[in-house]
């Protein structure tokens, strides 16, 4: 296997709790060690429900937050211990596209001005006309007339919006964009034309993604492999097919069940879970999901679980594998999918 | 879709729509200004009213405001004296006309002046973390004294003069301004578009420069009215009580101290300084609302 274009190594940003005036009252365990590589041209989805610190990965790989600790490799070299300084020309390699397709565009700028930014602040382009055609260009790319890079963004409708903040990410010309809820506030049928266009764009430029989501039906639709995250930690992480059809962690079963089909004739088993997620400020002791799981034991109350293998490439951490095959409700088909 | 499909009888199929909004375009020149709003323009006229007054003062009829008669005290308006006499027997005219001078003099001054000081330490208070706490207890140190009474302690350390009446209503509206422009840079700071400039490699200089600055810049502006309309009335109220401009140099504040005695027998001593200081704030403040409504490229959109 080649150098792999991101990788992460037991990533942890705890947000300090504004306290006293010197000592901090607590901290949010926003992630609280996350390790996961994605390869040229593969799309990783992290997934999970509010709050579980997806996003928080997203901006700490960007280093628009100060990681607590962990290590981050940009094509085999490490980003988390070099200064801002050093870190901006590395930039270039990694973009990020981001959900509000309202407030991701500067409503001062006009388009082209947009595009132009990361091109001159790289030096990718020499003069004005280099710019105007790289801009041209870019907006083709993305399915938006050449002349309307002359305009405001609140000109655009959200899904032409979103475009431009995809057409912004690939103007550096980067080897991995960050998705970052980049379809979720997109109406169904925008949200389809957006999705393929990454699509496209990944096989034309072989683009890495890292996908963060917390809507399975799109990413079973565009993604090679999924980690699911819970509470700052990645329970699940496999290829796609596995994940989908053999889950391993009643975490992801239980999200599984609660995708929309589009069927009313298919009965299906939902796992409802009990609660909302605890705070990440004192996250539960051993399995950080045992206050929500069907299936928590006494073990699962005081030891934590670690990620083991549960078939190629896939991982899950979880008690329950531990158990004799029969008594292992996780071996059990899914009902229907 | 290439073949034709069959629909019931009756529908239509819908109209290609073009694929960006179309950019409607509105009436050009002053009658499309007017139309659009009649209150800024009534304001701008007002200010321009007022600027032109004090500018072209010498030129307006007007005699030397300071020229004492004690012989034709207390005179009520009449073709010789346009807005009568005081008690001293100066042409009240003048005096209102040359006074305009001041409080348009002290009103822009305090307003670039505070603008310039509040912008510069708001954007340290807001983009440098660590000095947020340090700067923003002082402020509200100053904030927790009205600015009437700031403003008057600080005339009683210095001579009474135009300049040092436009410093110390600056000082006493700085607060505001430092406030506002933290506020908005606090919240600029976090938009998508300022952390998504910061992955495209902008310095942050330029990201201050271009993507902070320019969004601070319409509030401030609002601002900045408000504190124009406000700094004239407290110019007004420290000339009022004597703690302003030096009564040999006529203000609107001043004449008005000077008329308050004779009130009840000579109102209209008091009144005209007031009509145009009451004018003056309210064009301000109405320049201020539409500049509010246009510097918003969203609010542009309706016409």
């Amino acid at each position: 296997m080649s150098v792999p274009v991101l990788e992460v190594n037991d990533l942890k940003k705890h947000f300090a709790l504004p306290g006293s005036l010197f000592s901090p009252k607590g901290y949010v365990y926003a992630v609280d060690g996350v390790s996961f590589s994605i390869q040229k041209g593969e799309t990783l989805s992290l997934v999970g429900e509010s709050g579980c610190g997806k996003s928080s990965v997203g901006k700490s790989i960007l280093r628009l937050y100060e990681l607590t600790s962990g290590q981050i490799s940009l094509s085999g070299q490490r980003i988390d211990d070099i200064s801002l300084g050093k870190l901006r020309p590395m930039r270039r390699q990694m973009q990020v596209v981001f959900q509000d397709p309202f407030s991701s565009l500067n409503p001062r700028m006009r388009v082209r001005d947009i595009l132009a930014e990361p091109m001159t602040n790289f030096g990718l382009a020499s003069n004005r006309a280099d710019i105007d055609k790289r801009v041209g260009d870019l907006m083709e790319k993305v399915g938006l007339p050449r002349e309307a890079a002359s305009r405001w963004p609140h000109e655009f409708s959200g899904g032409q919006r979103q475009r431009i903040g995809i057409a912004r990410a690939l103007a550096a010309e980067p080897s991995l964009i960050i998705c970052d809820e980049a379809v979720s506030a997109l109406d169904v049928s925008v949200k389809a034309q957006i999705v393929n266009l990454l699509q496209d764009l990944q096989k034309e430029l072989g683009l890495a993604l890292l996908f963060i989501s917390h809507d399975l039906a799109i990413v079973e639709h565009m993604t090679h492999r999924v980690a699911v995250m819970y509470l700052g930690r990645i329970v699940e992480k496999g290829p796609r097919d596995a994940i989908f059809s053999r889950p391993q962690h009643p975490y992801t079963r239980a999200l599984l069940s609660a995708v929309p089909v589009p069927d009313p004739e298919i009965k299906r088993e939902r796992i409802l879970l009990k609660g909302d997620v605890p705070s990440p400020i004192n996250p539960p002791k051993g399995c950080r999901f045992h206050t929500r799981c069907p299936y928590a034991f006494d073990r699962c109350r005081s030891e934590e679980p670690m990620l083991s293998a549960r078939g190629p490439q896939h991982v899950a951490a979880c008690h329950l594998h531990d158990l004799p095959d029969a008594e292992n409700p996780m071996l059990k088909p899914v009902s229907s999918n | 879709m290439s073949e034709p499909v069959s629909r019931p009888p009756g529908l239509v199929v819908a109209p290609e729509l073009p694929d960006i909004i179309p950019q409607k375009t509105p009436r050009k020149g002053l009658l499309g200004f007017i139309i659009r709003n009649p209150a800024m323009a009534a304001g701008i006229f007002i200010l321009g009213f007022m600027v032109f007054v004090a500018v072209f003062a010498p030129l307006l009829f007007t005699v030397d405001p300071t020229a004492l008669a004690p012989s034709r005290r207390n005179r009520v308006p009449s073709e010789l004296y346009w807005f009568g006499t005081d008690q001293l027997g100066r042409d009240i005219y003048s005096r209102v006309i040359y006074g305009a001078r001041v409080s348009l003099m002290v009103g822009f001054g305090v307003a670039v002046l505070a603008s310039i000081a509040g912008l510069m330490i708001g954007l340290v208070s807001g983009m440098v973390r660590w000095t947020d706490g340090i700067i923003m207890r002082i402020v509200d140190g100053m904030m927790s004294i009205p600015p009437i009474l700031l403003a008057i302690a600080l005339m009683a350390l210095t001579r009474g003069s135009v300049g040092n009446v436009i410093l110390a209503i600056t000082l006493a509206e700085i607060p505001r301004v430092a406030r506002l422009v933290r506020g908005v840079v606090l919240t600029l700071r976090e938009q998508p578009y300022v952390e998504a400039a910061i992955a495209a490699g902008t310095r942050t200089p330029m990201v201050i420069l271009r993507h902070i600055l320019p969004n601070t810049l319409a509030p401030m502006i609002v601002q900045a009215t408000y504190i124009c309309a406000s700094a004239m009335i407290v110019e007004a109220i420290l000339s009022f009580i004597g703690a302003g401009i030096p009564p040999t140099v006529p203000s609107w504040g001043n004449i008005m101290a000077d008329g308050r005695t004779l009130w009840q027998v000579r109102p209209h001593i008091v009144m005209f300084p007031a009509i145009f200081l009451s004018l003056t704030v309210l064009a301000v403040n109405l320049v201020g609302d539409g500049l509010r409504d246009i510097l918003d490229p969203r609010m542009a959109k309706r016409i």
